[in-house]
């Protein structure tokens, strides 16, 4: 038998050894088994018993120290009624909608601008990418300070270029809409850099030589973007912009750190009025369901921004692979 | 997520023409000879020149509200409140020997250090299984993975915290380290599937028909030639773990055992009194070990950054 295995792996080439193979394969799916033990584990105890336990605790009146009672969809019957969850629900909207827009109109015009030819360039893309690297709560402590009601640099600003009287000073943080404006602006502020840096690297994808012809071609620099830099930005648009929408919408400790849902309620998220509601609350069992409640709006935003954008690759005729 | 595969090579690309920008200038700009330099300036350095300004002005205003002694805090309509007089480092000095901010420190860089490793251990071991051993379901297993990745943390925080009581976990920093792999596996894992791709399998191969277990081969060929990409996902789950927020808010109660985040928004407020100077001190301070990792790293946080979206 083995005389027989040796003369075999000596008589064929070593790449296309198929006796190795065969013998591997035998317990191939055990041992991808055992190497999949720590992540499954991990997994398993602290995402998917969770996902399930959530789901489960939002049909439940459980509070803190106390196992729930099944009351079916009780929970989600309230918070139909509820208008701080409407409200909460409207505002998460918005906030992504808006934020998430001007995050990729501004991150684009910045990835454009930066695959310029410029001098310190490589210090230049470093410095853009530092919003992103410093802890959102850090800096949303920042952008608290910056919008003081009294003291705000804005408003100090904002008078000594004598746009507004120092006698009525912009209340940043005391006026529910201004306070909108203001999370939403720290969200874009946040956001930028990630998108601006993701798809400059598309960008530099793009031959120069494709500019070139489509410019003999008498194309303007539109053209050149709308029909030669955009549709082949598209994947990656589409990546990022998921990603974006995901984490914009699910956003919590900018809104924590910065306003805690005030004032009157008015910048709470989703994410923010079930911590509220839940573990500060202690009806988990409503702090539970509000979070669930994000899931259908969670898949609808990423399909959303997933297969809309997704589609034109396919309508162009490109291979998918 | 096999829609957006053609994305992988390009972005590889891109990284490596990023990479190359910082040694030697890239000819991507095609035809910019073409404009005149005043018309550039108001196209391209103006808007960029307010974009930065705009994006690193936080900054600076942290920095200058905590060198500030507290008089001038308070007082918009003396001096130039966008400069400081008399620079002073009480803030810095009060942060680190009359509060418990070492102790927090020490707090996230102890939980970001540990959940970095478990993750990662876990994701070298995952990404592996997946692309190399290729058992039966891998590529399933592979698309549940990045699916975790799409959970988010705000959904999760509620049950989690009745799952961290009963495990008898609740404000130790067992409850942090092991949680956030999960925030961390999916991400770590993806990206180095990317890595491991990228060796030769006849370099496995070879080492499989010379006797080498599947263990042997992963620490002593895969593991060597994957370095860059481990330190990658080290970087950016170590900056992750750093940045975690609810979690750190609903597993901790007790103010020694918090993070850094956690205990900036909550301990440097007494009643209605800011303490603006230790606060922008300490958002400071906090900020600065991610700073310095990353001016070290910037290349592999690049391309860690843009993993993250590679397929």
């Amino acid at each position: 038998m083995t005389d027989a295995a040796i003369a075999r792996t000596t008589a064929r080439p070593p790449a296309g050894e198929p006796s190795a193979w065969d013998q591997l394969k035998v317990n191939r799916n055990w041992l991808g088994f055992w190497f999949m033990v720590p992540a499954m584990a991990f997994l398993v105890l602290f995402l998917v018993y969770p996902l399930g336990k959530g789901l489960w605790m939002s049909f439940t009146d459980a509070r803190i120290g106390r196992e729930g009672r099944f009351v079916g969809l009780e929970n989600f019957e309230w918070l139909l009624d509820d208008r701080d969850f409407i409200h909460a629900l409207v505002f998460t909207l918005v906030f992504t909608f808006v934020a998430s827009a001007v995050k990729f109109a501004i991150g684009l015009y910045l990835a454009l601008l930066l695959n310029n030819n410029l001098p310190f360039k490589a210090f230049i893309r470093s410095v853009v990418l530092i919003p992103f690297i410093v802890p959102t709560v850090l800096s949303a402590v920042a952008f608290w300070w910056i919008f003081d009601t009294q003291f705000s640099v804005i408003t100090w600003g904002l008078v000594k270029l004598g746009f507004i009287d120092r006698s009525s000073p912009i209340n940043w943080m005391g006026d529910p809409f201004l306070t909108q404006c203001v999370v939403i602006f720290a969200n874009i502020w946040r956001g930028i850099p990630f998108i601006a840096i993701t798809l400059l690297a598309g960008l530099q994808t793009v031959s120069p030589s494709l500019y070139e012809a489509a410019t003999l071609d008498g194309a303007t620099k539109w053209q050149n973007f709308r029909y030669v830099t955009y549709p082949l930005l598209t994947p990656i648009i589409a990546v990022v912009m998921t990603f974006s929408v995901l984490f914009t919408f699910t956003d919590f400790q900018l809104i924590w750190a910065m306003t805690r849902g005030g004032p009157v309620n008015a910048t709470h998220l989703m994410a923010t009025l079930s911590y509220q509601r839940g573990i500060l609350g202690g009806n988990l069992g409503e702090g539970a369901a509000i979070a669930i409640s994000m899931v259908p709006f969670l898949l609808a935003a990423i399909m959303f921004s997933w297969f809309g954008l997704q589609r034109r690759k396919w309508q162009q005729g490109e291979s998918n692979d | 997520m096999t829609a957006t595969a053609g994305t992988d090579p390009k972005t590889t690309a891109a990284l490596a023409a990023i990479g190359r920008s910082t040694a030697k200038d890239d000819h991507s700009e095609g035809m910019s000879y073409l404009e005149s330099l005043p018309r550039k300036t108001v196209t391209v350095y103006l808007p960029l020149f307010i974009i930065m300004i705009v994006l690193l002005f936080p900054f600076y205003w942290m920095f200058i509200t905590s060198i500030k002694p507290d008089q001038d805090l308070l007082d918009l309509h003396g001096g130039n409140p966008l400069w400081v007089g008399e620079p002073t480092f009480r803030h810095f000095y009060k942060l680190l020997f009359e509060s418990n901010y070492p102790t927090w420190l020490w707090n996230t860089m102890f939980v970001a250090v540990c959940a970095t490793f478990l993750s990662i251990v876990a994701s070298v071991l995952a990404a592996y299984a997946i692309t190399r051993i290729r058992y039966r379901g891998a590529q399933t297993v592979g698309g549940l993975i990045f699916l975790a990745y799409l959970v988010p943390p705000s959904i999760l925080f509620i049950p989690l915290s009745t799952i961290i009581h009963v495990y008898g976990l609740f404000d130790t920093p067992f409850a942090l380290i092991l949680t956030y792999p999960t925030i961390l596996i999916p991400f770590c894992t993806w990206l180095l599937m990317g890595y491991f791709k990228t060796i030769p399998y006849e370099l496995e191969e070879c080492a499989l028909i010379d006797g080498a277990s599947r263990w042997q081969i992963l620490v002593k060929i895969i593991i060597p030639l994957a370095v860059p990409g481990l330190i990658s996902a080290f970087i950016f789950a170590f900056t992750l773990c750093w940045n975690e927020f609810i979690y750190a808010l609903t597993f901790i109660s007790s103010n020694p055992n918090k993070t850094v985040p956690t205990a900036i928004v909550s301990e440097f407020v007494d009643g209605d009194v800011f303490r603006w100077g230790s606060l922008m001190a300490g958002a400071l301070v906090g900020s600065l070990p991610l700073v310095i990792l990353y001016a070290f790293f910037v290349e592999h946080y690049v391309s860690a950054m843009t993993g993250a979206v590679k397929e």
